[in-house]
């Protein structure tokens, strides 16, 4: 029976008449990733904000590490790591110091040079934090919410603005993390981080979760069609009717249910006539793809 | 960690951030200074009888830009810092940390009284080594010490009463000199208020804790009576700071 960190039960928020969060219920394990998506205005921030301590509900019960959040008690903050969205730190302080005086705030701290390390600002220890780069600024977040030796860490899109090979990195971070058992609630809007980072995720869509399950699974993502598509190479003859669709660009696309077998027909068809098919590509449908039906272009991720 | 520590902890990153910002550093202390030598050079630096004493005209002024020591480093400069703290994310980042708010705003406070302290002490220096100024000495030094820490503490924490209604930092500079400016005038720091002067003036200047910080810094350096019901009004504002604070001190950016 695995630890439940995280237990979330009609959790409700509001804000005079409008509702921003409608009884919710959720809940995180110990070692598992959790991330909810969710386009602006969803609830997302008002869910974690709760979970964090720094709003009360409106109603519910909510539970993180055997406390109520809002009780604010300096016991249950000592145990958990939060990477605002949009948070600031002196700007005259140097990335050591910065360390050094957070995880001052914590009676179990980890060394400030092994977390200097794990974010890679080893080069930067001595730099104030006014020279450091947008993304370097960032990765001294996640370092300052590493600082206490957390056991449950709030990311609020963590990657923003990071280019491609540090949000790697990052992502290398947060899954060390969890090998070491430490819980992970993390909010984005970048579909590859959720399905790279996630065991779980959770859309929340006008104040309701919609879907919930593994990112290869949500939503029968695992059972909706494979999308096979190719291009004609000139002169090539008609194809079948295999109930393909074409594309604004010419090429076409096949929705099947056995990729394998329709796939075969295609190509043994393209073969028999003596020609290629110009760029065939099969694919399931992207965490992208059912989160933008489950939101139904409520507005960007 | 105790209380006391985790203030004092807090104080030395405070410091330490504060010198390295050397623009904003340098004017803290330029200000009162530029202050004395323009008034000094304007209005002469003569003999005068002042509370029985002979001593040179400049020790008014000295006195004066005391009292706006205070007031700059203390109400002013803490409430423009924490705006800018709080619309930076930096006092809400804290706030998801275990470390009590408390700690961290005793501090600031400490530090801002600490800078004021020092601030005065530039200038009864300079005053007197530059324009002969006379100095609080004995008993009136010790009662200018209390009056000048009750005062440094109590606008600092004026100064943190007053973030609640500041909207956002950028509002922040105009609205601390907008609550502080007409007072300083009212209060007799820039301009020496003369018996012709309007009653109202009078009234309002015994109502808010500006007059009697310039009162109590006036005896120190003038010689002129002290009064402890001066350090008991400017102690009770302070108090009234703290509650307002309090109540009404936001750790989150204003939307």
């Amino acid at each position: 029976m695995s630890e439940r960190v995280i237990d979330v039960r009609g959790l409700r928020k509001a804000y005079g008449d409008m509702v921003a969060v409608s009884d919710i219920d959720l809940h995180v394990d110990r070692g598992e990733v959790f991330a909810l998506l969710g386009p602006n205005g969803a609830g997302k921030t008002s869910t974690t904000e709760i979970l964090e301590g720094y709003r009360s509900r409106t109603a519910g019960e909510v539970s993180v590490l055997g406390y109520d959040p809002a009780s604010r008690a300096a016991a249950f903050r000592e145990r958990i790591g939060i990477v605002l969205q949009s948070t600031g730190v002196d700007p005259f302080l140097t990335v050591r110091e910065t360390i050094d005086m957070y995880a001052g705030y914590y009676p179990r701290r980890r060394s400030t040079g092994e977390v200097i390390g794990v974010v890679g600002l080893d080069e930067k220890a001595d730099t104030r934090v006014n020279k450091l780069s947008g993304g370097q600024q960032r990765r001294l977040d996640v370092a300052i919410a590493l600082a206490g030796d957390p056991d449950v860490l709030f990311l609020d899109e963590p990657t923003t603005g990071f280019d491609p090979s540090a949000r790697r990195n990052a992502w290398e971070i947060v899954r060390n993390l969890t090998a070491i058992g430490k819980t992970v609630f993390l909010t984005t809007h970048l579909m590859d981080e959720a399905q790279y980072l996630a065991h779980r995720v959770a859309v929340i869509s006008r104040g309701e979760i919609v879907a919930e399950g593994p990112p290869d699974t949500i939503a029968g993502r695992d059972r909706m069609l494979s999308h096979i598509r190719y291009r004609l190479p000139e002169g090539a003859p008609s194809p079948p009717a295999w109930g393909q669709t074409v594309e604004p660009d010419g090429s076409f696309t096949v929705r099947a249910e056995d990729a394998t077998r329709m796939a075969h027909e295609i190509t043994g068809w393209a073969l028999e006539r003596g020609f290629s098919l110009e760029r065939l590509e099969v694919s399931q449908p992207s965490l992208e793809d059912v989160y933008l039906e489950l939101t139904d272009g409520e507005g960007s991720p | 960690m105790n209380g006391a520590s985790l203030v004092a902890r807090q104080f030395r990153y405070t410091n330490t951030a504060f010198w390295r910002n050397p623009a904003s550093a340098f004017f803290t202390f330029a200000f009162p200074l530029m202050f004395l030598v323009i008034f000094t050079t304007l209005f002469g630096n003569s003999d005068a009888v002042i509370g029985g004493e002979t001593m040179k005209t400049s020790t008014i002024f000295v006195a004066s830009m005391a009292a706006f020591s205070v007031i700059t480093a203390c109400y002013t400069n803490i409430a423009i810092s924490v705006s800018f703290s709080r619309d930076q994310g930096i006092l809400k980042r804290l706030r998801g940390t275990p470390l009590p708010g408390w700690t961290y705003l005793t501090a600031r406070v400490v530090h801002a009284t600490a800078i004021a302290l020092v601030l005065v002490a530039i200038c009864a220096a300079f005053g007197a080594l530059v324009y002969e100024a006379s100095l609080p000495t004995g008993m009136s030094l010790v009662r200018f010490l209390v009056a000048l820490l009750v005062g440094a503490a109590s606008f600092a924490a004026l100064g943190l009463a007053i973030t609640a209604a500041i909207p956002n930092a950028d509002a922040s500079p105009a609205i601390v000199n907008a609550s502080i400016l007409p007072l300083l005038f009212l209060s007799g720091v820039f301009v020496p208020i003369t018996d012709d002067a309007p009653g109202w003036i009078d009234v309002i200047s015994k109502v808010f804790p500006v007059r009697h910080l310039v009162d109590s810094m006036n005896a120190g350096f003038l010689g002129t009576p002290f009064r402890w019901s001066d350090v008991l009004v400017i102690g009770l504002w302070g108090l009234a700071g703290l509650v307002m604070a309090s109540r009404f001190f936001t750790w989150e950016p204003r939307k």
